[in-house]
């Protein structure tokens, strides 16, 4: 990529940018504790981790606003922390618990938070598209100046919902921005051996959606564009798309082996690390001190901590409660 | 009293909340200016605009999941789908995602969604335009499944689904469009909870929806006039299904017959049979039978469809068979 190593910008807010790297280093822990916790057994099921992406969720996020609807995918630990998702809440459900977001009936994939227009996690790869579109269609017909931002990966791209969505987003000028976290492997099968043009942006022109690829290891970069792309949206000019180009440095499950990269690769990326990347770069702005990120990581540490005694504590979703949301209640 | 057909039932009752609620908005293939592959929709567009009446492309997982997310952000959207054969290019949003949100939410989420789709043989439209899935939908927690075979049930279960907090879908059979009944369009409450016994007869119960009603009722009558006394059960909703209903009308017959347009091996006739055998077992005088389509895909030719889909015939002999001979 002949891009710079992060973007250049004049002028960088120092909060805003220790907010930023703040978010991430929490999705970070955030993540590394669930890995650990998976290793104990204490946490079950399917594990996608984040760890490597966290620019992405961070950094497109701070262009929608808590009237916007967020539709994220199975990998969403850090898109429902960048909502503004407790740590307390997802891990608990993660442990199956019933202060979990999701009444510990969805698990690591499947978080959602209405109060925040956090539609979740969708483990049908595409699957959440067609959801998007409808947001955006409600939010249209109703004169709402909300916007909808959908999260999805490369591995989506191949299937018929994410072609049908983009059309039906096109050609009604819905408000949405479709954000393809492009990570290079649809589970384990690497994006050249699953797209014959494997320049995602582009498949955005057959629909007439404007569209561009953006670092996804720069947050700066990511937020910039996300801004952009939202504030087009927002105008009524209708959709748009975003191709973030990232990489995730864990296996694509706790259960997968990865045997399909090399070692080598995995290396090549890890050096541009978006967390490591951006910290250099506030530190040579001399927006970062040492004792700002030992202040940092120690808030993270205990937010972190009390996520697991709360989750550890908590009483389990009582089996007589099995049925009780599968269908409204007759006082709802 | 009004006098009208299934398809008018259903556009009257489409119209009505398009005009009381702004909620409301249809959406689906051709339902704009073709007017409806059924011709259901026929002048709704010129009533409510293109805003209203939608017409979507031939995407029916992206329309039928732009359902959900509308419906999620606050709209009541009715999405038609043209053919039950065509909705299991839906069947992802569906099942994953329709069904599933408020339970997988915790929920927290609310899917207020109506799909109406037409189901069912007998117009020679072969194996992709004819077949009786809805047993499969009725297979599904976290969906109701209607199936009116009446004009007054065509109108009601429209305005009842709108206002029901969870997916409904609505599976109307093809044939029934030009059936001609008489509705009540000042009724405001209707009842979606209960099967309907729509004769009653001491000596077997023959058990149906949608569009075998009418066979079954015709059987009947050649029933009647050898001394069968039959009654009969109009299911109406398949999911949740009126099982007390089935068990009274059992208990009084001590025997039953299934009418369904389905393939028998795996079938919502199935299902009922096995609850007839868990809840009425003493009852019962004889094995419960069944009528269903013979196990092929749709045919096209007329004689052939004839000979797949159940007809009076069978359905006389399957009653008669377990009924002793009076006299």
């Amino acid at each position: 990529m002949s891009a710079p190593d992060i973007s250049a910008r004049a002028t960088v807010d120092r909060e805003h940018s220790l907010f930023l790297l703040r978010e991430m280093l929490r999705i970070r822990r955030f993540e590394e504790k669930a890995a650990e916790m998976y290793s104990l057994q204490k946490i079950h099921g399917f594990l996608h981790l984040y760890i490597g992406e966290e620019a992405t969720g961070v950094g497109a996020m701070q262009a929608f606003t808590q009237q916007d609807a967020i539709v994220a995918t199975y990998r969403e630990h850090g898109h429902a922390l960048a909502r503004g998702m407790s740590a307390n809440v997802l891990m608990a459900e993660m442990y199956g618990k019933a202060t979990g977001c999701s009444h510990g009936h969805g698990g690591s994939m499947h978080f959602f938070d209405a109060s925040r227009r956090f539609y979740g996690g969708y483990a049908i790869v595409g699957g959440g598209l067609p959801v998007a579109v409808g947001l955006a269609l409600a939010n249209k017909m109703q004169k709402r100046p909300a916007i909808t931002g959908c999260y999805f990966g490369d591995g989506a791209v191949a299937e018929g919902e994410f072609h049908e969505s983009l059309n039906l987003a096109a050609l009604w000028k819905l408000p949405v921005v479709f954000l393809c976290e492009n990570n290079l492997y649809a589970m384990g099968t690497a994006l050249e051996r699953h797209q014959a043009q494997t320049d995602i942006s582009r498949k955005a022109d057959a629909y007439g959606l404007p569209s561009s690829a953006v670092d996804g290891m720069d947050v700066l970069a990511v937020e910039d564009a996300t801004r952009k792309s939202a504030d087009f949206v927002r105008g009524g000019n209708g959709p748009c798309l975003l191709e973030f180009r990232t990489y995730r440095f864990r296996a694509h499950s706790m259960a997968d082996p990865d045997l399909y990269r090399t070692k080598e690769e995995i290396e090549t990326w890890k050096k541009r690390d978006p967390i490591v990347l951006f910290e250099a770069k506030l530190r040579e702005m001399g927006l970062l001190a040492d004792a700002d990120l030992a202040r940092i990581e120690s808030e993270i540490a205990a937010e972190i901590a009390e996520a697991v005694r709360f989750a550890e504590a908590s009483p389990r979703e009582p089996i007589e409660d099995l049925l009780k949301d599968v269908e409204a209640g007759p006082s709802k | 009293m009004t006098k009208l057909t299934y398809r008018e039932a259903v556009r009257a009752a489409m119209r009505k909340a398009l005009r009381d609620d702004p909620r409301v908005f249809l959406m689906g293939e051709d339902v704009g200016r073709y007017g409806g592959a059924f011709a259901v929709s026929l002048g709704l567009l010129a009533e409510f605009g293109p805003e209203r009446v939608r017409d979507a492309p031939l995407s029916e997982s992206a329309f039928v999941g732009a359902g959900i997310g509308a419906a999620l952000g606050g709209m009541r959207p009715i999405v038609e789908i043209m053919t039950i054969n065509f909705s299991m290019l839906a069947m992802d949003q569906i099942l994953n995602n329709a069904a599933t949100l408020r339970h997988m939410s915790g929920g927290q989420l609310s899917v207020p969604l109506v799909c109406r789709v037409a189901t069912g043989g007998g117009r020679q439209m072969a194996a992709q335009h004819s077949h009786s899935l809805e047993g499969w939908y009725a297979h599904i927690p976290g969906i109701k499944v209607m199936t009116p075979a009446t004009v007054p049930d065509a109108y009601g279960m429209v305005l009842a689904a709108l206002r029901e907090p969870d997916p409904v879908f609505i599976f109307e059979h093809a044939t029934l469009y030009p059936l001609e009944g008489e509705l009540d369009e000042g009724a405001t409450s209707f009842d979606i909870t209960h099967a309907a016994v729509v004769q009653s007869g001491s000596d077997v119960t023959l058990i149906t929806y949608g569009g075998t009603l009418g066979k079954t009722m015709q059987a009947t009558k050649r029933l009647a006039s050898e001394g069968i006394e039959a009654e009969v059960i109009d299911l109406r909703t398949l999911r949740p299904l009126d099982t007390p209903t089935i068990v009274t009308s059992v208990a009084k017959t001590h025997r039953a017959v299934i009418i369904d347009e389905a393939w028998r091996t795996g079938s919502f006739a199935a299902e009922i049979s096995a609850q007839i055998m868990e809840k009425a077992f003493d009852d019962l005088d004889a094995p419960v039978a069944r009528v269903c389509s013979a196990e092929a895909p749709m045919p096209y030719a007329k004689h052939l469809e004839e000979a797949t889909l159940p007809q009076v015939d069978q359905i006389i002999a399957a009653a008669r068979e377990m009924v002793p001979r009076h006299g």
